[in-house]
């Protein structure tokens, strides 16, 4: 995974007098998360196992990737007061004034509105209608609303990042049935432990910027509780496609091994104190970075190796499932009917 | 003037410019090859 920019003081002094450069806009859209979009849509698209002109897919995809960077720009314009007090974000191009923020609206609602007329014109207006859904969820219901409101934010907002595979879908068939639905249920389902367990070591981070993440609101215990619970709920239905005729043998096959590393991982976090203690990571940590380095170095983790481990391998899982069902659309290998 | 000696803003707003016009082009011709391939077999018989 890449580095997330931190600024260091010079870095700060020089911003001011650095000039945008394409590469800042681009960042604005959040390229990480278009690619995770890009490919839950593209696994819907092609689940749907319905011949579709390969130019029409590709703009299908296109459409939902420039519709993800447009929400990514809306967010970061309407976010920047918190990204500037969250070492994570605060090297985004509006809080490191490189970007003003109107630019970054702009950008948004022009890149919204040529997506969604694209979808809608190229492919079919069930699909241009459920991405305009999604950019608006996203920008509007989870970012001006949801985010400063309740802990239950990403879990309620988790849907906008849940909907590209039905997009996808929707794009190659013109209609969105149950097991296009059960994709969306999917990601719906892992979006909270997957974030909650980013949140339990970097709650620090959130109290200081105000944003009311279930660590911050009801504390780590709970969290720990929530995760296991939620993991609870998304194992049966990361493993329901193979009953529904979604996914196949090779589909079983992830998601029954994943589920159990999966639940073996939210038990520890459940039985650990992740949360309990203060963000370890020193300033210029990766995110993403997992281990024990700091018990290494003899500085206090408070069990967020566990939480650490549980973030990384959350988002392996979730591309593990999806790549599965992606290679038996491919290949075209038979889907399960499992009688239940 | 060497390439050197350009200032800093306006290499970047160059940057920017050629940027936006390649993005521009490439949605010209997107739009151009969607709508062949949407006409598809209609086009023909009309010639």
């Amino acid at each position: 995974m890449a580095r997330s920019t931190v600024l260091t003081p010079e870095d700060e002094a020089t911003a001011s007098v650095r000039h945008a450069r394409w590469q800042d806009y681009f960042q604005l859209m959040k390229p990480r998360v278009m690619s995770l979009v890009v490919f839950t849509a593209l696994t819907g698209l092609l689940a749907a196992r319905t011949p579709i002109h390969p130019l029409l897919g590709a703009v299908a995809v296109l459409c939902i990737a420039i519709g993800a960077g447009a929400s990514g720009a809306l967010n970061m314009w309407y976010d920047a007061d918190i990204d500037a007090k969250m070492r994570r974000t605060r090297g985004r191009p509006v809080p490191a004034g490189l970007v003003k923020g109107e630019e970054a609206a702009t950008l948004g609602v022009v890149l919204s509105l040529l997506s969604v007329m694209l979808m809608g014109m190229a492919i079919n207006w069930l699909a241009a209608g459920l991405l305009a859904f999604t950019i608006l969820f996203y920008a509007v219901v989870y970012t001006m609303w949801l985010k400063r409101w309740t802990a239950q934010n990403i879990v309620i907002g988790g849907l906008a990042g849940a909907l590209p595979p039905a997009i996808g879908w929707a794009a190659a068939t013109g209609h969105a049935p149950l097991n296009a639905w059960l994709m969306v249920l999917i990601i719906f389902l892992w979006t909270p432990p997957h974030f909650w367990a980013l949140s339990l070591y970097i709650s620090t981070d959130y109290a200081k910027a105000g944003v009311p993440m279930l660590p911050v609101v009801k504390g780590a215990k709970e969290t720990r509780k929530q995760v296991l619970l939620y993991t609870l709920a998304l194992i049966p239905v990361c493993i329901a496609p193979v009953f529904t005729g979604l996914g196949g043998w090779l589909y079983l096959a992830v998601s029954g091994l994943g589920a159990l590393v999966f639940l073996t991982l939210a038990l520890r976090v459940f039985r650990s104190t992740a949360g309990d203690a203060a963000d370890p990571r020193p300033a210029d940590r990766d995110l993403y970075e997992v281990g024990e380095t700091e018990a290494k170095r003899g500085k206090p983790v408070g069990d967020a190796r566990h939480a650490r481990n549980l973030f990384a391998f959350s988002i392996l899982y979730l591309f593990a499932l999806f790549a599965a069902l992606l290679v038996e659309a491919v290949l075209g290998l038979k889907v399960l009917e499992l009688p239940l | 003037m060497s390439r050197k000696d350009i200032d800093p803003a306006i290499k970047a707003r160059n940057g920017r410019n050629i940027a936006l016009g390649l993005g521009l082009v490439a949605f010209v011709i997107l739009v151009f090859v969607i709508t062949v391939v949407k006409l598809g077999g209609n086009v023909g018989p009309h010639f």
